[in-house]
Order: structure tokens, then sequence, then C-alpha cells
């Protein structure tokens, strides 16, 4: 299975594409499509305020949860996975608002 | 410290508002990504994996307690609190959103700094010795060129679209300590026979996909000559060097095609044309630049130089700190302190808005303003009296930064890697911080003594792991992360690259691995001064063969 992603323009957060010209910062709220040609010709009709776009492949764990299949993009989708500082709260908030 | 004139100042405030301009015409949608990409760039802005990274110039590593403090409050304002402190001695921030930026970099051109030609293919930040100006060996004080040839490489319109981008580095002293033979071009500082100073002159040095080391094309060239020299390399290479393919587009390529011989031929032949054409660097204009960087007034602090030995003899840990962390002054009742931005298990490079702050309060009230940032991913206070270390010390612990591990294992060189890098293929983050974990026990590091470990997350080579005496280079096999182990690398005046060991490691592995390599120099040493480095140029690379592959060795 396959998911559009890219960064939002403004604050360059990582964000999927949920629906049509919707994106959202969770992976698992993000629509999923089964062949990577099917998301590839969505690319071409998304906002400019999304930039970086890309499909990449992933898989639907048991319990339904949805994982990207290469650790370059789990990072992404889940943030640095080391703690730079542990007393330093990372959540400064982004805007959520998605396009 | 060099300070903008009225024209820097104008020029960066300019920068600002043209880059404030065109953010606002991307957002507005008169330009498209394809046509904002390159201006952000142009202002050091990259769009990583998670975020914008914002990458700021530290001219030769040099800063004010002003600046430092100012770099803090731009961590606080409009990041996460915190900062990365690069190998090219420049500070790079992960989290800056597109719509601050403008406004980061107006605070930041308040305090004379900038973002401009960290990215692109022109003429980067000139690094220099974190100990320049104060250090007991040098011959010339390197920041007064370096500055020189920011003033001249800055905007340079010849230089701003190279075929690939521009290192520089300059040492003075007789140690290297800035590298200079992976730059595309090093500097070295040398009296000349009349009495002036003049460089060495080394092209073609480079990490990344095909590391080499510089080659010596001049020797002596006298001060005064040095940028109609620098002229006649960059136009040799602004000509020749390849564009064709951005894997042979640096100058170390063109050095390895042309051959030594006739680039010489090519670079002499265009110096002798500039020198009639370009202006030779007027004497008062160095000297003027040189008044920039005179030695602080140090205050006479001998009789405070006994009582440091009584503090020592009380403190073991203060004491430790000392022998590691400090370095030998121009002036005997001073020394350079390096505040070790590794501590045990922490992230190589990173420092707080708080320790930022503190780091510039102690600049202020005891270093005579001044901070520079090392190759090395670690902060220096170039000028401190010996008599104030204990106090310096103290406040350190407070916020965790009197690691006393200079130069030992656990002082790892780290690039980002693939927490934060878009072009990683494999974590160095979480790598270094499981060795310095595993290494950490301050009896076990001095066991161990000088070494040089160095991790980069990708062939690119930022995070200087072929000139490691251990590197270790992450790959991507299928998917999976794996770490290549170089031996035998060093980046001194004796510049070698390190040769892959044998097949790479999973990450659990590597730790284990890494120890074996360890132990087994201490087991083969010939005593507990001969350093890594030196035994692994004694024994070469079997011994340590053996040890992480033995069932390899007993098929062949
Ligand atoms: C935005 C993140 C970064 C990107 C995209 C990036 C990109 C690159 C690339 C493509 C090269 C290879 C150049 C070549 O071989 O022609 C390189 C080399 C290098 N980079 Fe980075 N880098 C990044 C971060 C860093 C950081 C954080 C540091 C300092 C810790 C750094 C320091 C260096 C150094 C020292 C080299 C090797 C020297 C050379 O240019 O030959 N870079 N970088
Ligand atoms: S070495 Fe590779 S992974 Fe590390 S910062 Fe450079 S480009 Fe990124």
């Amino acid at each position: 299975m396959f998911v559009v992603t890219g960064n939002r323009l403004l604050d360059g957060i990582v964000v999927y594409l949920a629906a049509a010209h919707h994106w959202v910062e969770d992976l698992q709220g993000a629509r999923l499509y089964d062949t990577s040609d099917e998301a590839q010709t969505v690319l071409g009709e998304q906002s400019d305020m999304i930039v970086s776009l890309d499909v990449i492949p992933v898989s639907k764990q048991d319990n339904g949860h949805v994982v990207a299949d290469r650790l370059r993009e789990r990072i992404r989708s889940d943030g640095p996975t080391i703690q730079p500082f542990d007393a330093i709260p990372l959540e400064r908030q982004f805007s959520t608002a998605a396009d | 410290m060099y300070r903008y004139d009225e024209f820097d100042a104008a020029f960066v405030n300019q920068r600002v508002a043209q880059f404030r301009s065109q953010v606002e015409r991307r957002v507005s949608g008169e330009l498209t990504e394809d046509e904002f990409k390159p201006l952000r760039l142009m202002n050091g802005l990259y769009l990583q994996l998670h975020a914008y990274m914002l990458r700021v110039a530290i001219p030769y590593g040099s800063l004010d307690s002003r600046q430092l403090h100012r770099l803090a409050d731009v961590a606080t304002k409009y990041d996460r609190g915190y900062a990365h402190f690069t190998t090219r001695q420049n500070v790079q921030y992960n989290w800056p959103s597109l719509s601050d930026t403008p406004d980061i970099l107006q605070d930041l051109a308040e305090v004379d700094m900038h973002a401009i030609q960290t990215s692109g293919n022109c003429i980067r930040n000139v690094t220099t010795d974190h100990f320049a100006g104060a250090a007991h060996d040098e011959v010339a004080d390197p920041r007064v060129y370096a500055e020189i040839i920011r003033q001249w490489s800055s905007l340079h319109p010849e230089f701003s679209f190279l075929p690939r981008k521009f290192k520089i580095a300059i040492n003075g002293a007789k140690q290297d300590r800035a590298a200079i033979r992976v730059h595309d071009i090093g500097l070295q500082l040398v009296q000349l026979t009349d009495g002036g100073v003049g460089f060495d002159v080394y092209v073609g040095g480079g990490q990344g996909r095909t590391p080499m080391i510089a080659k010596l094309v001049a020797e002596g060239v006298a001060e005064q000559d040095i940028l109609s020299y620098l002229e006649a390399v960059l136009r040799v290479y602004n000509l020749y060097g390849r564009r064709d393919n951005k894997y042979k587009a640096r100058i170390k390529i063109l050095v390895h095609e042309t051959g030594l011989e006739q680039l010489k031929a090519d670079i002499e032949a265009e110096y002798a044309h500039v020198k009639s054409t370009f202006l030779d660097i007027p004497k008062e204009e160095i000297e003027r630049i040189d008044a920039y960087f005179a030695m602080p007034k140090l205050r006479d602090a001998s009789a405070g130089v006994a009582k440091l030995a009584e503090t020592r003899a009380r403190d073991a840990g203060f004491s430790q700190w000392v022998s590691q962390n400090t370095h030998g002054h121009k002036v005997s009742d001073h020394v350079s302190v390096t505040v070790s931005l590794k501590p045990v298990g922490g992230v190589p490079g990173d420092a707080t808005a708080e320790q930022m702050h503190l780091v510039a309060d102690l600049a202020s009230q005891y270093g005579y303003d001044e901070v520079r940032v090392s190759h090395a991913q670690n902060l220096v206070l170039p000028h401190v009296a010996k008599e104030d270390l204990y106090a310096i010390y103290q406040a350190l612990v407070t916020v965790d930064l009197a690691e006393a591990n200079v130069g030992l294992v656990t002082d790892i060189i780290a690039c980002p890697g693939l927490d934060y890098c878009a072009l990683a293929n494999a974590r160095s983050i979480p790598v270094a911080q499981d060795i310095s974990e595993r290494l950490g026990a301050i009896e076990r590091q001095k066991q161990i003594g000088d070494l040089k470990l160095n991790i980069s997350g990708c062939i690119n080579a930022c995070g200087h792991h072929h000139v490691g005496h251990i590197g270790i280079l992450g790959v991507d096999r299928k998917g999976e992360e794996l770490y290549q182990i170089t031996l035998g690398g060093s980046s001194d005046e004796n510049t070698s690259i390190g040769a892959i060991l044998g097949r790479g490691f999973p990450a659990a592995e590597l730790t284990d691995a890494i120890e074996a390599v360890i132990d087994t120099y201490i087991g083969l040493r010939l005593s507990d001064d001969e350093r890594f480095i030196d035994a692994y140029r004694r024994v070469g690379p079997k011994p340590f063969k053996e040890a992480l592959y033995p069932s390899d060795q007993k098929a062949a």
C-alpha cells in the first residue's frame, strides 16, 4: 500500500494526504492507495502549499496500525528516535491547520 | 573580534529584506516552489526530514557573548530550545518555520550574523583553528586571513556558481587543528625567510564519496599575494572543473584527473595574469584587519597559578577536566578552555539555550568576551586566566557541560544522520550515544587515551568518518542500517584516509565491535603512551581484522 506525503510550506512539518486537498500530520489518518501509480496520479493536483511531495510504501499491521516500510519514513512520521534533551519540551506548537 | 562596518551591516539588512519579500511572494503564490527553493538555499534554509533546517554561518568559528546569547535566544524564540554545532564551525537549527525565518535572520543581522553562503556552489564559511590567536604554538593568527578571504569571497560574482561547493581552511599553528588537508584549499601559515609570513597552499583535499588528501601546490606565498593566488586557483577550477557530473565536480577530481604538474602550471599561468591585474592586499589593510583580532589585554594572573595546583589536589574531577579540556596559551598564566558538547550519552554538538547562555556569560565574565566553535563540535573559551578555571568548571557542572573528555573516545564527532538528515542512510546519533555510554567511565576513557571516533550517516562524510582514527559509516543494506568501520584516518599534519576493515555491522552489534577494536589496540600497544593511531600505523589492520572477523581468518 502507498500514501502521499509532503511537507507543509509554511512550517515544513511532515504531512500526509487524507482526502482530496486535505492533509494531516498523523500517518494514521492518511488515505491508502493500492498501487504507487494510483498515488502518483494525485500528486499533480495538489496545492503548491505542500512541498517535497512523495509517494511512499506503507503496510498495515494486524492491529490496523499503518507503518511506513522504510526506516527513513518511519522516522519522518514519528520524529527523531533520540530525545535531544530530556529536559526540553519538544511540543512547541506548530499550527496544525492543514491546507 | 571583527565588527561589521556600515557597508556590511547595510548589505546584510538588505538581504534580510529581500528574503522577506521572497517568502511573501512564495506564500502568495507569485513564486513557485521551483523558483523559490534556490532563493531559500542561498539564505541557508534547507528542507530536511521533519522540517526546515537553518544553517547559520559562524565565520571561522568566532563568536562574542552577545552573539552566542542571540543564538540561544533564536533557539528559544523560534525553535525547540536547542541548536546543533557542526564540523564546519556553523550552527544549525532543526525546526524553524519558513514564516519565521525572515525574523530569525533579522535577529541575527542585529548581531552581525547571517546565513549567506552556507549552501550552494560557492565559497563556504572559511574554517580555522579554534585556538587561533591564543595557542602557544602559533606562527600567526589565521583569523586575520580568514576574514580577508571572507570579504573577498562574499558574493564574489565570478565564484558564486562554481562547479560545486568550495571549502577553504586555514591553520596558523604547527599542529594542524583545522584539517586543512581535507579541504578544497588548505592554507598553512608559515614564517618566511625574510621575516614576513606566508602560506603553503594545499589543493584538492576533500571527504565525501571520494576522499582525497590535498596536494601541496605552492610554498611560501606571501601574505599580500594570497588573494591573487586564491583567485588564480578558483579561476582554474571554475574553468576546468567538471560540471557534467555532480560526483566529479569537486576540485579534488580536477587535481586527480589533470595531474599535479599540469594543474600547477595552469595555476601559475593564471597567477601571473592575475598578479598583473589584481591588487595586492595593501599592508595597511592587513594591519587594519589585524587590529580587530588583537589579543585582548590579559590581566596579570600569575599570583593565582599556585592556587590552581591546590584546588586540583583537592578535587580530582576538576583536575581531570583541567588536564583534558585546557590547552596551552601564549601567556603562561592563561589557558584556552574547551567546553565539551559531548556529555556521555548526549547528542554530539547539541546545546540547549540554557547552556549557550551560560557559556556566553562565562565568556563575558572570565573569557574576554570570546567564544569559538571547534570543528570537533565543541565550544572554546580561548583566553582564560588559570585562577578562574575552578569557577568556570563549577558553573559548567550545573548545566552538564563539564565532561572531561576532550580528545578522548567519547569526544565523538557525529553528523545528524537519519534522525534529521534527508540524505542519510543510517542514524549516527544513537550510535554515538551507545558507544559513549559503553566507554564513558572516566577510568576507561583514560585507559584508552587519545582517540578520534567519527561517525557519518552516509558517504557524504559530514561527520568526518574518513579521518577518524576509528570511523563509522552508516550504509543502507536492503532497508536495514548497517555500519562500516574504517581505521587509521587522521586529519592533522599527518593526514590519512581510514581504510574499511571489512563487512559492516548491524547497529545492535556495532558497539561490541568498536569495543573489540579498542581492546585489541590496548592488547598490542607498546606502552600506555602509544596512541591508537600510532599503534595502528605500526601494526596495520590485520590484528583488528582477526578480532572482528575470526571465522574469515580460519577459512583463509
Ligand atoms: C542539511 C544537512 C546536510 C546536507 C544536505 C549535507 C550535504 C552534504 C553533501 C552532499 C556533502 C558531500 C559533498 C561532496 O562530496 O561534494 C557534504 C559534505 C560535508 N558536509 Fe554536509 N550536509 C549536511 C549537514 C552537514 C553537517 C551538520 C555538517 C557538520 C556536522 C556538515 C559538514 C560537512 C563536511 C565536513 C563535509 C565533507 C567535506 C567535503 O565537503 O568534502 N554537513 N555534505
Ligand atoms: S553525512 Fe550524510 S547523513 Fe550525515 S549529515 Fe551529511 S548528508 Fe546527512
